[in-house]
């Protein structure tokens, strides 16, 4: 009985307390952004033609101001929207109504049929930002599944593992091909 | 020297560590206080839209941020109830985008400015007029990376 407690040996509370700190400082994120990134056209230069290109290479996607779909000018709906815009850029079965294929050398690949074919956004004036996002969100996906099958097919791993040359070379298989038209007047809503 | 031979070789006493730890935690809730962040108050409500498809954004020092909505309850007496654009902490008008990209292109290195993205942080009832007005602005400045703002979602 009246045994003395022996003085606790805090000397690595400090440690701890650093190492606290340092774990929070890495693994916090102040309200991290989202979104879906995408390029400008450069503006074009006054007195030049846009380029003439081929029907078959062109689907034309329209979201008019009640945020209705065209494709083709045909109606359609958001869901088909992904899958149709893989067998367009795809074409798989070669189809002549569907994209051109170019043969062309990419590093790592070799010899790839990089198709033609745009995907032409046209929107109003009076659609939706939320619509409009889900069409570039649907097209979005529809260009990350196809890069994932051929990424698995010829690396045998998913496009976000790969390694940055062969991202790049996948992205020159398989670029981001959606044209935005110059805004027109019509199809305002307030 | 024999008299202090009997004696036990001196060591150094053991620093008492126990405050260490009140210091470093003082240290911490110091920067904690001082820290502000660096987030001007919006004035405009934004309701992101959802997708699927979102990815994080990198590298937020090169990113400038273009807000779009209806101002809030409270500013809706000054700046009224139609979508407005905020552009760092005022509210302005579609024609000073291309001031504003060049503001914000001046504060980044050279070597950086390629690579500057503008984020656009829309509402999901804004119309396209206004965005498509946004990005000819931009695309006249010469800032063609954009980045729509989006909540990531579960695909349905």
């Amino acid at each position: 009985m009246g045994r003395k407690t022996p003085g606790l040996n805090t000397s690595a509370m400090s440690d701890i307390s650093f190492l606290l700190l340092a774990f929070f400082l890495m693994v916090s994120n102040i309200n991290s952004d989202s979104g879906i990134a995408r390029k400008l056209p450069p503006p074009l230069p006054p007195n030049q033609d846009t380029p003439e290109v081929r029907e078959r290479n062109i689907f034309v996607v329209m979201v008019n101001k009640d945020d209705r779909l065209l494709f083709n000018k045909e109606y359609g709906r958001i869901e088909d929207l992904k899958d149709r815009a893989k067998e367009f850029l795809g074409n798989p079965n070669n189809l002549p109504n569907l994209p051109e294929k170019v043969p062309t050398d990419i590093p790592l690949l070799g010899r790839m049929d990089v198709s033609k074919g745009v995907i032409s956004l046209r929107n109003d004036r009076g659609t939706s930002y939320d619509m409009y996002l889900q069409v570039q969100n649907e097209l979005s996906a529809a260009i990350s599944e196809m890069r994932n099958d051929l990424s698995t097919q010829k690396f045998g791993r998913k496009y976000a593992d790969l390694t940055e040359p062969q991202r790049e070379a996948i992205d020159q298989a398989i670029p981001v091909a959606i044209s935005e038209a110059e805004p027109t007047k019509i199809g305002d809503k307030k | 020297m024999a008299r202090f031979t009997g004696k036990k070789a001196k060591e150094t006493p053991a620093l008492n560590m126990g405050s260490m730890s009140d210091i470093i935690f003082m240290l911490l809730f110091f920067f904690m206080v001082i820290t502000t962040m660096r987030e001007s108050s919006l004035y405009v409500k934004i309701v992101p839209p959802q997708g699927s498809e979102a990815n994080k954004l990198e590298k937020k020092s090169l990113v400038s941020y273009i807000n779009v909505g209806t101002p809030l309850q409270e500013h809706q007496g000054k700046y009224g109830t139609e979508p407005r654009i905020q552009l760092n902490d005022q509210i302005a008008e579609v024609s000073d985008i291309g001031l504003f990209v060049e503001q914000e292109k001046q504060q980044r290195n050279e070597a950086d400015r390629p690579f500057i993205t503008t984020a656009i942080k829309a509402d999901k009832d804004v119309r396209m007029g206004m965005i498509s007005d946004i990005k000819q602005e931009l695309r006249n400045a010469g800032a063609l990376k954009i980045f729509y703002n989006a909540r990531k979602a579960e695909r349905k």
